[in-house]
């Protein structure tokens, strides 16, 4: 009797433990997949939807090195780009100590997809939590919630193509947090055009920004010198 | 005409307090360059501080030169009235305090004529005022910090122009404000032909501009229905709408292409209203008016 | 023919009449002295002539023309000078007399300026600017641009205040030059009535903005009569004595302390004995022949004269 309480106790813990594992080895499959990748260096389109900005969309660089170095640069302009950068790198989510959880399931546009929510074992680090949507059968995350320190609650949407072998996507859209705009009209002097104007914002509010690249091309593991992160 | 269109000329660029105007904006252009070579980081902190937590600012390409001659013309264009007046405002009122128009309505040119061949003189003066500043502030500013995109910081918006979308929009905006500046000559013109000496003139002129000017600027909804619409001062930031730009569905902004162009239009429209009131009157008042001086 | 036409002219500036009802014709060659004190409107009518004024009623007519339908046409046969000649100060005198001459229509060359500087003796001095100049010397470049278009009427409104005697001099012998060798028609208005005495052909006499007196100075102001101011201690009584006399005509004015009558020259003897015939009084007895008397006594300021004199 004793052996049958402890058992029923005890078996559900190792099916935890076995999802844990199960958490685990989809999200080093898919570390396997990313870790082929050194550094690339990527062209894209890049369109930035703020409530407060109006930016045509521009021509950009990405650029990545291992461990965790990411850029993104508009070699002919000018892009204001949100300082959590560092979480567009999927390699920079994945890397370090953490510990995979499984989170369920999921669907995104009708694919099914698991759920599973990374802990950062860094206590420190600006990384607080991850929630991955992963495609188990490729090994691809498809999107990714990023909550950190300072910049609030982050989400990536990847979708992939032909460099899908390398888990790295051919579109991108992050969404992330930034405080509303505000300038004094004394300072600015704006033009009146005499339409109807939106609510004045106080410059206190919090605003959810997107952006949004889509990528024509990589050169993956041809060397990227770290003069271009300074 | 033609004739007398010289004269008037020659007179405008013999007086030496012409050259002061040209020399006060080029002083004030490259103090404004010097200061922002020096620490233009600190000008576009200010602007675009309440950002900087939440993005990356590029403050190197920011500070080019599209963006210094934005400043320029954001800072100067509130202080070029009172350059305007100052030659506008001398046109009657000059004569009658050196005692010359008595001497210049006894020759056989109609008073219309006459005022026609000066305001028109003023307005030469005003485009070239106009011109030399467009040099300083575009050209210069190019040569000393390059060209890169425009950054256009509004009251709740920013907008990004790339780089070779702008130059026409500085023509077009020059082009306005030579007709906004042009309205703040006619009302110096018009106050020129009320008094004999003149000071008053290019004070009252300036008086108004700053006044109307407080009125156009001030959150006050009684004055936004009421007042704001019908002051010339409401219409001549319009040279700004140029480098306000149309977005698409996803909040892009569409290249070439300003976000209100009928309005800018409306506003020119109204400057010309004012101008050919503010001269118009200014004529028919001279024809009626008896010198004495 | 009739240069200038004047007829029932009128200027009212809030109230004032500034000029009342004034006709009076200029003749061609003519040098005609217009005449009055200071805010007589001299000023006032010359202005309305050169249209710097509107009139407020009354006809203007030059060579024959409407002034206000043929403006240009006729001013462009007018030079004046206008009170004292101001000028660009800033400009050189070959600037301002350039810029003066297109002005008036002209096409002009610099040999023509240069000699019409040099005529006013400002040839050596043509590039310097005016605000160097002396009052005198800008008197004559004030000239030099009123007659560098060759205009038929020259207007000359006080053209000698501010003038030392030499200017004064020169003056005098500049406008003798228009009339009497180029033929110009010369409207002149000054207060200098000994000038006044020794060039006008025929005259205006201006009072309070209306007409005293308009005539050839030969007809007006007979050079062989005299005007005899008397000094009496009742001049009331004087003046009626005077009245039931062979005098009676040629008293002009009675004030509180004088008596003024104007007779031949050779009447002055026969007067004096009449006057102690008839038992007046007399403290003084002044004769004197000059415009200014006759000036004096035909607008009534000879009560101002002698409080100055006393």
């Amino acid at each position: 009797m004793k052996r049958i309480i402890l058992f029923s106790l005890l078996f559900p813990l190792a099916f935890i433990n076995s999802y844990a594992q199960d958490a685990a080895a989809l999200v080093q499959r898919v570390k396997t997949k990313l870790e082929k990748v050194n550094d690339y260096e990527a062209s894209g389109e890049m369109k930035t939807n703020v409530s407060f900005m109006k930016v045509p969309a521009a021509q950009v660089k990405v650029y990545f090195k291992k461990p965790g170095k990411i850029k993104i640069k508009n070699e002919k302009g000018i892009s204001l780009v949100p300082k959590g950068t560092v979480s567009i790198s999927l390699n920079n989510l994945l890397s370090g100590q953490f510990q995979a959880l499984d989170g369920g399931s999921d669907n995104i546009n009708g694919l099914p997809v698991k759920v599973v929510k990374l802990l950062p074992l860094d206590e420190n680090g600006e990384v607080v939590l991850s929630k991955l949507y992963i495609d188990e059968k490729n090994a691809l995350i498809l999107r990714a919630k990023t909550t950190t320190r300072e910049s609030g609650t982050n989400e990536l949407e990847m979708s992939y193509g032909k460099y899908a072998s390398y888990a790295l996507p051919d579109k991108i859209i992050f969404s992330f947090n930034t405080q509303d705009y505000k300038l004094p009209k004394g300072v600015t002097f704006d033009y009146d055009d005499g339409s109807e104007k939106k609510k004045e914002p106080s410059g206190k509010e919090t605003q959810r920004g997107k952006i949004e690249i889509s990528y024509s091309g990589y050169i993956i593991n041809k060397g990227v010198p770290d003069s271009v992160f300074k | 005409m033609w004739q007398l269109l010289q004269i008037e000329l020659f007179k405008i660029f013999r007086k030496p307090r012409t050259y002061i105007s040209f020399g006060a904006i080029a002083a004030m252009v490259l103090i404004v360059q010097v200061a922002l070579k020096f620490d233009g980081q600190s000008y576009i902190e200010f602007i675009l501080g309440s950002l900087k937590d939440t993005l990356d600012i590029p403050y190197g390409t920011i500070l080019n030169g599209y963006f210094v001659c934005f400043v320029i013309l954001n800072l100067l264009l509130i202080h070029i009235p009172l350059l305007i007046a100052l030659v506008a405002g001398d046109e009657i009122a000059g004569e009658a305090n050196m005692g010359t128009l008595r001497l210049l309505v006894s020759k056989p040119v109609s008073r219309t004529e006459l005022m026609l061949a000066k305001f028109t003189a003023t307005v030469i003066y005003t485009g070239l005022l106009l011109a030399w500043m467009a040099f300083l502030s575009l050209a210069l500013s190019i040569a000393l910090f390059g060209t890169n995109d425009l950054i256009v910081a509004r009251s709740n918006a920013i907008e990004i122009i790339s780089r070779s979308d702008v130059m026409w929009r500085y023509f077009a905006a020059f082009a306005y404000a030579t007709v906004a500046l042009t309205t703040v000559a006619s009302l110096a013109f018009l106050l020129s032909v009320f008094a004999d000496n003149s000071i008053g003139p290019i004070v009252s002129t300036i008086s108004i501009v700053i006044v109307f000017t407080i009125l156009s600027e001030l959150q006050i909804p009684l004055y936004d229905r009421t007042v704001k619409p019908y002051l010339f001062t409401s219409h001549m930031l319009g040279w700004k709408g140029f480098f306000y730009l149309k977005t698409d569905a996803e909040g892009i902004s569409i290249p070439r292409t300003i976000e209100n162009l009928p309005a800018v239009l409306k506003s020119m429209s109204i400057l010309l209203a004012y101008i050919v009131l503010f001269t118009g009157s200014a004529i028919i008042i001279f024809k009626r008016k008896d010198i004495l001086s | 023919m009739d240069v200038i036409n004047v007829s029932h002219l009128s200027k009212h500036f809030n109230g004032v009449h500034a000029v009342n009802d004034l006709s009076f014709t200029v003749q061609e060659a003519d040098v005609y002295g217009f005449l009055g004190q200071n805010g007589a409107g001299k000023s006032t009518t010359i202005r309305m002539l050169l249209t710097l004024i509107t009139p407020s009623s009354g006809e203007i007519e030059l060579f024959g023309m409407n002034l206000r339908s043929h403006r240009k046409a006729i001013l462009r046969q007018v030079g004046a000078v206008i009170e004292r000649p101001d000028l660009y100060k800033y400009l050189s005198a070959y600037e301002n007399l350039l810029l003066f001459a297109k002005m008036s229509g002209l096409r002009v060359q610099r040999k023509q300026l240069m000699d019409q500087l040099e005529m006013v003796g400002l040839a050596e001095r043509a590039t310097s600017k005016v605000h160097a100049y002396s009052q005198g010397m800008k008197q004559r470049l004030g000239i030099a641009i009123a007659l560098i278009h060759n205009p038929q009427l020259v207007i000359l409104d006080e053209p000698v205040n501010g003038l030392d005697p030499q200017g004064i001099a020169d003056m005098r012998n500049l406008i003798m030059h228009l009339s009497r060798h180029l033929k110009k028609t010369v409207v002149v208005s000054s207060h200098l009535l000994n000038e006044m005495e020794q060039i006008a052909t025929r005259m205006l006499i201006i009072d309070k903005g209306s007409k005293v007196v308009e005539g050839s100075v030969a007809e007006l102001f007979d050079p062989a009569k005299t005007i005899v101011e008397i000094d009496a201690n009742n001049t009331a009584a004087a003046a009626e004595k005077i009245k039931q006399s062979k005098w009676a005509a040629s008293l002009q004015q009675v004030t509180e302390r004088a008596l003024v009558l104007q007779l031949h020259k050779d009447q002055l003897a026969q007067l004096n004995k009449d006057l102690v015939q008839m038992d007046i009084e007399i403290t003084g007895f002044r004769p004197g022949n000059s415009l200014e008397k006759y000036f004096l006594s035909l607008t009534g300021t000879n009560q101002h004269v002698a409080a100055f004199t006393n």
